[in-house]
């Protein structure tokens, strides 16, 4: 018997995280994710590999997404609308809820300001989230009588979950994007210890090993508090969840605690609306921000009002939330092109941007810089670019703590860049010993899987394993002797295994 | 395993309370208290004071009059009930009797099903004895501590009347004044049968909540929870109210279902699993519903909710069945008896202690009154109920699929939110606060604790209102109406009584049970009638308060699992005897989630070569005579027994080539001889006739 890993997508890249996990029968699809970097065919998994014939309904058991962000969930509405699976989906209720959200916002951009075909139209998300079973955190899910999943808390965004299957006697875990380490507004993965045959791990930060979080918070408060106070403008390029709350979360304290009266916008449609999901979904976040709900909602931002497209070119100073992160088109985009040729403004940067977005192409440019943003149009750069060297991903020391942790037979690497991913890979094998493999996108692989044989065992036998004593021994012996030619003495069953 | 039944409670607010002795673990169901007779007790009151200052000089009068005539008592034993009857003390609080006769020690699990099941805990938890772990839901332990937090609050209204604790407080509890109570008040106090003093305890005080909270390890509905490895305790939604659950237990001997009251659909709380539930081999029925309550006679017209008691499992929808409707149409009345009162000028109490209803009523009553436009306003007046409604918007994986939607679609999970920011509720902490003092204003609807109408904010306003006949109270059944009233009489006050669903009403519970497989159920011997076995599928038994029963043995041996590699090991011999094939083993004995398993030990290489051989089976005379006549030894036999005839031999002595003798017990064969290779020789030909491996 063994485990089929079939990787559809971030497989020794980031970007549309689709792996399909065969176990005994059992076919369990995790993530359903889109590339942002490419507009053709390349953007979704080539789903045609589950199924020559093209239905996914019977060929896969369900599909489990870990969370929101469209690299892990972009390509569901296009999965089960326009190539018809039709069977279970499950995500946490914050995932659920603020799916949607994200789907909505990024047919948007394709349609509106991009000129695209759409994908799928808005009924399709809605009629894609209807089909999805929500569930909570350590929830036992049975998905038939067989299959058994369970979410565990990941960190890295609202809802974000890593997910543990089982089939019979084998245990599998794919992890999805996880933090080791809380954040201002989220914990740290949790995970009980399990006994695993298989974790499918993210190496987004394959290599990097980070200090505190705090000063690296310092460092971007500082900068926005530098730009504003010499009458700049911020731009912070965010999708339109996870990120920008915990940003706002860090602006708006600062405000209060320096008493700075420079406005915060969200760009319209943005996170305003998405604050109201935070708030009922508060349970989800850090222990610190949870203690406090009762008498403040931590996201109920003070300082944050929402923006108007008037307010581009208006005078003064002020910081503006926009969507798209990264800068691959949209409002951000509109804004950055009127902002960009001022040194007094700033653009912050996630610390990872995808190849073929502008953002992409920032990190590696020096200021002033030429940016091509598309065929016809070029901007000249001169603003100040601050990177946010803070990121919601685990870095190697807490793959390589989680892998411990969890000490499974085996390890798959996805969702990170190939040669980072080889030499955590070589650390895994050598360190720990464990098995690891790395494949590349439309690669299978396959492990061998644990398996018992099941027995029936008296409860003399167990009892006196288990619990040694002496008193029973003598009293077995004695009935040693009705039994007839069974001695007592060699009975194995007796033998006390320590 | 063992079943007993401690207490079999009173409904909704006095859940049953069991003890279950699974696998050698002692589980104890729920720990509630018996607040309803808190109705003993005089309330304090605002006017209390002066009627106090009047009653302790004519108490002191009283204690003179007591030495000069027993006549007195006799008639006040004899007089009908009223206000003076009651007792006029610090309140003590009832808890299981029964629970009382069991070492806090031998306690090994505790599983609290629903936030008024964790009332009593604390007097548990702080006794230094108690050991044992216990689980509860998320929501129910929030609840539950919310509950324990107010109730001591409340309780401090008391001490503020009659001082700390001293022996005054106990003065009650002495037998002669016990032999003068009321026969009413004194089933209260003593019970039926006249054993329940013992449970009557001093509250617990804040510090014994906070500790027994930090004991609670809370869970999600369908978590896993493993009790020593060998016990897996899993947590399904009973739709009763937020964070109410049932329970599963499954040890390696088998899987048992603790199924207490629940409720198909709710309107708040996540419906009722039922599901989850099935094919457990024994379930524990534990829901009194049926003789619980005027819920079925009262409702009159229920021809249209009753299941056709023929109707197959695939027919039923339980979804369809949905005692929603009726539901709602209760909670449609009391909105509407309310706007009466307001438009009258009276106003409106409802010290109903059931999260869920509140909630509901809330929406539906701000409404009413936005519909009808009546600016009258709504308080929630509650030590916690700041914390109360901040927590009942921050929990949707709690609550009802209606209520999730709300949350899919951005909206609050409940309207009181908006209507909190429209100052349309208005929350405060106690009676006698600032914000209340500024900002009250009647008519106007309250929602307070506590229901049994002795304790909290509803004394005081009850007090103000009684004499007012267009206020009315809203009031569960269930408590008995006259004795809570007894202190605010004459009442000319309207009162409405109403009762809530609150577990599976009969003519639903055979289709259920149907659904659900199980092998054996529990029944309480109060729903015998209700039950018909002859068309059950399933073995059934029936439990008493205070008894014990037997669970049937669910089965005979343990499932155990040996790894594969280890089993690819195994060298199997057939034995003589028959068609057994048996073989050696060495591993290592796990219990790990709820399964044995069987692993190779650390020790690895030791094959089987080294092992000594092992001989099984019993020596046959005849066969081993023909053997040594084989190898051509001279013999004969002779049969022994001792004078007592306990110890049987057959001793075989070799006469040639040389000497030896053979003792043959049922235990142990014996082989004498000065002659090694004859020794050999002796042992080869019974090794030969038995098993070895």
């Amino acid at each position: 018997m063994a485990i089929e890993c079939l990787v559809l997508g971030a497989g020794q890249e980031v970007g549309k995280s689709c792996v399909v996990v065969t176990i005994n029968d059992k076919k369990i699809m995790f993530d359903c994710g889109m590339h942002m970097g490419y507009l053709d065919h390349r953007r979704y998994p080539d789903f045609s590999l589950i199924s020559k014939s093209g239905d996914f309904t019977n060929s896969l058991t369900c599909i489990v997404v870990t969370h929101f962000h469209l690299d892990h969930i972009g390509a569901l509405p296009y999965f089960t609308e326009v190539c018809g699976y039709n069977g279970p989906i499950y995500m946490t209720y914050p995932t659920k809820a603020l799916a949607p959200l994200m789907l909505e916002d990024y047919r948007k951009v394709m349609v509106d300001r991009r000129g695209e075909e759409e994908q799928f139209s808005s009924e399709q998300i809605l009629e894609c989230m209807k089909k999805v079973t929500a569930v909570d955190l350590k929830q036992t899910v049975q998905v038939d009588k067989d299959l058994q999943i369970r979410a565990y808390y990941a960190g890295h965004v609202l809802g974000a979950a890593m997910f543990y299957a089982r089939v019979g006697d084998v245990a599998i875990v794919y992890t999805g994007d996880y933090n080791m380490t809380p954040d201002r507004h989220l914990g740290a993965a949790q995970i009980d210890r399990l006994q695993l045959d298989l974790v499918i791990t993210e190496s987004t930060y394959a290599t990097t090993y980070r200090d505190s979080k705090y000063a690296r918070e310092r460092e971007f408060l500082k900068a926005v508090h530098k730009c504003v106070a010499g009458g700049g403008k911020v731009l912070i390029p965010t999708f339109a969840l996870g990120r920008a709350q915990e940003l706002c979360m860090l602006l708006d304290d600062y405000w209060e605690r320096m008493n700075l009266k420079v406005p915060i916008y969200f760009s319209a449609g943005l996170t305003v609306q998405a604050n109201m999901y935070y708030k009922m979904l508060i349970n989800w976040t850090s222990q610190k921000v949870k203690d406090t709900y009762a008498t403040r909602n931590a996201f109920d931002f003070k300082h944050v009002c929402s923006f108007d497209r008037s307010l581009i070119n208006a005078p003064g100073p002020c910081v503006l939330f926009a969507t798209p992160g990264m800068i691959s088109g949209g409002f951000s985009l509109e804004v950055f092109k009127q902002w960009a040729p001022y040194e007094g403004n700033l653009v912050t940067l996630p610390g990872y941007c995808v190849a073929g977005t502008v953002g992409h192409r920032l990190m590696s440019a020096k200021t002033p810089a030429q940016i091509n943003i598309d065929q016809d149009t070029q901007i000249d750069v001169r603003c100040q670019i601050h990177q946010l060297s803070f990121s919601p991903h685990t870095d190697a020391k807490g793959i390589l703590d989680l892998v411990k942790f969890l000490s499974p037979k085996h390890v798959i690497l996805v969702h990170g860049e190939k040669p980072k991913m080889a030499t955590l890979k070589e650390k895994i094998q050598s360190q720990m010993g464990i098995q690891c493999f790395d494949p590349a996108n439309n690669e299978t692989v396959s492990i061998p899987s644990t398996h018992y044989v099941k027995a029936v065992a008296s409860d003399a036998l167990l009892q006196s394993s288990l619990s040694p004593n002496l008193k029973f021994i003598r009293k077995c012996s004695e009935r040693g002797s009705d039994f007839g030619g069974l001695d007592a003495r060699t009975k194995p069953g007796l033998k006390v295994f320590r | 395993m063992e079943f007993t039944c401690l207490s079999e409670g009173k409904g909704f607010y006095f859940p049953p309370c069991y003890i279950l002795d699974i696998c050698g673990f002692r589980v104890l169901f729920d720990c509630p208290m018996d607040l309803s007779s808190l109705t003993m007790f005089l309330p304090v009151s605002t006017d209390s004071f002066t009627m106090c200052n009047g009653e302790i000089t004519s108490r002191s009068c009283q204690k003179s009059m007591d030495l000069e005539s027993n006549v007195y008592k006799r008639q006040k034993i004899d007089k009908p009930l009223d206000e003076s009857s009651l007792i006029r003390s610090e309140p003590r609080y009832k808890i299981i009797k029964n629970l009382l006769l069991w070492n806090v020690s031998f306690i090994d699990v505790v599983l609290i099903s629903s936030p008024m099941g964790i009332l009593g805990l604390p007097f548990l938890t702080r006794n230094k004895e108690f050991s044992a772990k216990v689980y509860a839901t998320e929501a129910a332990a929030r609840i539950g501590h919310l509950m324990m937090e107010d109730l001591v609050t409340m309780h401090k209204e008391f001490r503020q009347v009659y001082g700390p604790e001293g022996s005054g407080s106990r003065q009650w509890m002495k037998w002669e004044e016990l032999e003068l109570l009321p026969s009413e008040l004194k089933e209260i106090a003593l019970g039926k049968d006249g054993t329940e003093l013992a449970g009557w305890m001093p509250l617990y005080s804040a510090a014994d909540v906070k500790d027994c909270i930090q004991k609670i390890q809370t869970l999600k509905y369908a978590e896993e929870a493993f009790y020593n490895g060998t016990l897996i305790i899993k947590a399904f939604a009973s739709g009763l109210e937020i964070g109410t659950c049932n329970w599963s237990i499954i040890c390696p001997k088998g899987s048992i279902a603790y199924l207490s009251s629940s409720v198909f659909s709710s309107a708040t709380a996540m419906c009722f699993d039922y599901n989850s539930l099935q094919r457990s081999d024994v379930i524990l029925y534990t829901d009194f519903t049926p003789c619980n309550g005027s819920n079925i006679s009262n409702d009159g017209d229920n021809g249209s909710a009753t299941a056709d008691p023929n109707q197959s499992i695939d027919n039923v929808n339980w979804e369809a069945i949905a005692d929603d409707y009726q539901e709602m149409e209760k909670l449609d009345f009391i909105c509407s008896c309310s706007m009466d009162s307001v438009k009258a000028g009276g106003s409106v109490l409802i010290p109903v202690g059931r999260v869920g209803i509140i909630l509901q009523l809330l929406e539906r009553i701000a409404l009413c009154l936005e519909s009808q436009n009546l600016k009258v306003p709504i308080y929630i007046v509650s030590s916690v109920a700041e914390e109360m409604m901040a927590f009942t918007n921050v929990i949707p994986e709690w609550l009802s699929k209606q209520r999730q939607d709300r949350l899919y679609s951005g909206q609050p999970l409940f309207n009181h939110v908006e209507l909190l920011n429209d100052k349309r509720i208005q929350l405060f902490p106690a009676i006698h606060s600032l914000k209340l003092l500024t900002n009250w204003q009647e008519p106007c609807i309250v929602f307070c604790p506590h229901w049994s109408l002795r304790l909290g904010p509803v004394v005081h306003l009850l007090q103000r209102w009684c004499r007012d006949e267009n206020s009315i109270l809203v009031m569960e059944e269930g408590v008995d109406a006259s004795l809570a009233l007894l202190p605010f009489s004459p009442m000319k006050m309207k009162v409405l009584q109403c009762s809530f669903l609150s577990g599976i009403q009969s003519q639903f519970s055979r289709p259920l049970l149907k659904t659900l497989q199980p092998r054996h159920v529990l029944f309480p011997e109060k729903l015998r009638q209700h039950i018909d076995p002859s068309k059950n599928l399933f073995s059934s038994s029936y439990y008493s308060e205070g008894e014990t029963l037997n669970v049937p043995n669910l089965k005979e041996n343990s499932e155990l699992d040996i790894a594969v590699d280890l089993a690819s090991r195994l060298q199997y011999t057939t034995l003589k005897q028959g068609n057994i094939n048996i073989a050696r083993l060495k591993g290592e004995l796990a219990i790990e989630q709820g399964k044995y398993r069987l692993l190779p030990g650390t020790e690895q290489g030791v094959s089987s070569q080294i092992r000594p051989v092992v001989h099984l089976g019993r020596i046959n005379l005849d066969a081993l005579l023909t053997e040594l006549r084989k190898i051509a030894l001279n013999i004969t036999v002779e049969e022994t027994t001792s004078a007592d005839g306990s110890y049987k031999a057959s001793l075989v002595h070799v006469l040639e080539p040389n000497k030896a003798t053979i003792e043959i017990t049922k235990a142990q064969t014996l082989i004498s001889t000065a002659d090694k290779n004859l020794a050999s020789q002796i042992s080869e030909a019974i090794s030969s006739i038995l098993d070895c491996f």
